[in-house]
């Protein structure tokens, strides 16, 4: 009983003080008072600050250890035995995401135009969509790259190839996408839907000319999320892209920069090209998802406004 | 009339793109079970689930270390990054000063998405050297596998834990607050019971990702076929297996480790089924 009126106590206490002392004397005061409060604000704080120095800590360690060893060498065309160049990686890198996304943003956006402009609220087909998009973004990619090995490269006898890699990572961008651009939609406010139609625009007019542009920034945060993904994704592509160290053309096995670091590291005889490829996928995937995250955050302050 | 002609056809061609993922799922599992099934069936139920030696070259295909390896790990990755995440999901909702919360929420989203053969790196260049002078032996084990795996559920499960503490109406807290408790007696004790079905769901999701992920365990978790032997000492989890091995088996070995793709496939859609149902339960709430 006489702790809760301590609480009381506390509490009326608490604003004349408040100017003067500082945080830390703050919580002395209430260690004094409520000792588990104080502890459980202590461990708030720490789990925060433990936080910051392990993101902090992983990538100033990469970037240290890294960047020392980012030669010019490691820009050449071709991988030998001399020279673990990451260039070859880098391209195919850029190919299985430009292929990824060209096949992955039209059935994304399309789905989501599907499901926000036209599917009848509660339908059976639309419960279905919903259901397999959600089962799809909790696979992991160990899954997709195994399905990708068993139909791609086995059931349709293409072999280890990057069209292979890239229509698997479709599968695992498309929950993505699907579900970045239906909220994007869903934020176009009606009134620009029913302007439109009052000005006479036919439904499909009316999407591409109005609702679409309107949820571009959206659509695109989602895009550039699943870039990220993409260029940050081993396991899908180990067995369907393969780990070969050249640029093939697109029925050719090619590697990735994650898997080309991935097999620098299992290796062990590059560990510094290991190190220098860890700095530049994680300036890539950093910068991508800074990226998607300010345009995300652009279009919540737009909404407000 | 030719407009209404496409409008019709588009229409169609928007309804046909939505069926991509339902194609998508069915094939996924159509491919998975057709190549995984039959070999469960050669090897034999129990023999293949509950066998507890590895051994390609002699036949014998018994997964239980793998499965356990799984559930051990995953469970040592919930131990390390669950009370982690969920105390940042409180620092983030109600602890965090105007100012720094953008910073704090940018570097939570920035985690997420290092890719996971980065974590796996770290963890093999900065975290197995570590546990290599503390144990004296091998630094490839469970524990470094659980700790790099914890570090990597944290955004997950701090992500889906926040946005479920600050559904919660903000008139428990005041109630709580004005009932005399403290600030934090009112965040602990009324609004996280209140998020309850939100945060579990986090919790689980941070499962499903746990179990599933690969690179970054198998670079670290020294992946021996043994049945795990304890905290400091390597094993070898499902994902790893199907990774490892996939590169050179051929026949019934291979299909072996396409049905290790289907047990793990399983227990992912068991979690997934939970999530939902979580999630269902957080919304009617």
């Amino acid at each position: 009983m006489a702790n809760i009126q301590n609480d009381g106590a506390g509490v009326l206490a608490a604003p004349q003080k408040k100017e003067k002392s500082s945080g830390f004397s703050r919580w002395i005061q209430k260690w004094k008072g409520h000792p588990l409060s104080a502890l459980a604000e202590l461990l708030v704080w720490l789990s925060g600050i433990a936080m910051m120095l392990v993101m902090l800590f992983l990538v100033g360690f990469i970037l240290v250890r890294g960047i020392g060893h980012l030669s010019p060498e490691l820009f050449s065309l071709t991988y030998n035995s001399e020279n673990a160049s990451l260039m070859p990686a880098l391209i195919n890198t850029l190919i299985i995401t430009v292929l990824s996304l060209l096949i992955a943003i039209p059935f994304g956006v399309f789905t989501a135009i599907y499901l926000v402009e036209y599917a009848k609220k509660g339908s059976k087909i639309v419960k279905l969509i919903r259901i397999t998009a959600e089962t799809l973004s909790g696979l992991p990619s160990i899954i997709y790259g195994l399905f990708g090995l068993l139909f791609f490269c086995t059931a349709l006898k293409w072999g280890y190839c990057l069209l292979a890699g890239a229509l698997t990572l479709v599968i695992m961008i498309l929950p993505l996408i699907i579900r970045t651009s239906e909220e994007a939609l869903l934020s176009v406010p009606d009134a620009y839907r029913e302007a439109s139609f009052g000005l006479g625009a036919g439904k499909l007019r009316t999407i591409f000319r109005v609702v679409l542009p309107t949820a571009v920034p959206g659509i695109l945060s989602g895009v550039i999320l699943a870039t990220g993904r993409i260029v940050g994704e081993t396991a899908a592509l180990l067995y369907t892209a393969g780990s070969v160290a050249k640029i093939p053309n697109l029925m050719g096995s090619g590697r990735t920069l994650a898997v080309h670091m991935y097999v620098l590291s299992s290796e062990g005889l590059y560990m510094d090209q290991a190190y220098a490829t860890a700095v530049v996928l994680l300036v890539f995937v950093l910068a991508l998802n800074g990226l998607s995250n300010l345009l995300a955050k652009q279009l919540t302050k737009g909404r407000n406004a | 009339m030719r407009q209404r002609i496409v409008e019709k056809l588009m229409h169609v061609l928007f309804f046909i793109a939505a069926c991509a993922s339902v194609l998508a799922v069915a094939l996924i599992c159509l491919f998975l079970f057709r190549n995984g099934i039959p070999a469960i069936g050669e090897i034999g139920i129990t023999k293949f689930l509950f066998g507890q030696k590895w051994k390609p070259s002699n036949n014998l295909y018994g997964i239980l270390p793998f499965i356990l390896g799984s559930i051990y790990v995953t469970a040592g990755s919930i131990v390390v990054g669950v009370p982690t995440a969920l105390l940042l999901a409180v620092f983030l909702a109600f602890y965090c000063p105007k100012k720094l919360y953008p910073i704090f929420k940018t570097t939570v989203n920035l985690m997420a998405g290092v890719p996971s053969v980065v974590y796996g790196f770290f963890g093999l260049v900065v975290i197995v050297p570590l546990m290599n002078e503390l144990t004296g032996h091998d630094g490839s084990t469970m524990l470094t596998a659980s700790i790099l795996l914890g570090i990597m559920i944290l955004p997950t499960v701090t992500g889906v834990a926040e946005s479920a503490l600050r559904s919660v109406p903000t008139s428990y807290y005041e109630g709580a607050l004005a009932l005399g408790a403290t600030h934090e007696r009112s965040v602990f004790f009324t609004v996280f019971p209140a998020a309850k079905s939100g945060i579990m769901a986090g919790i689980v999701l941070g499962i499903g990702r746990s179990i599933g992920e690969t690179m970054a365990v198998i670079m670290v978790a020294g992946n021996q076929t043994w049945m795990p032997q304890g905290l400091f000492k390597g094993l070898r989890t499902m994902t790893a297996n199907i990774v490892i091995e996939m590169g050179y088996a051929t026949d019934l070995h291979r299909e072996a480790l396409i049905a290790t793709g289907v047990v793990l496939f399983v227990f992912i859609l068991l979690i997934n089924l939970l999530v939902s149902a979580l999630k269902n339960k957080a919304i009617a709430e």
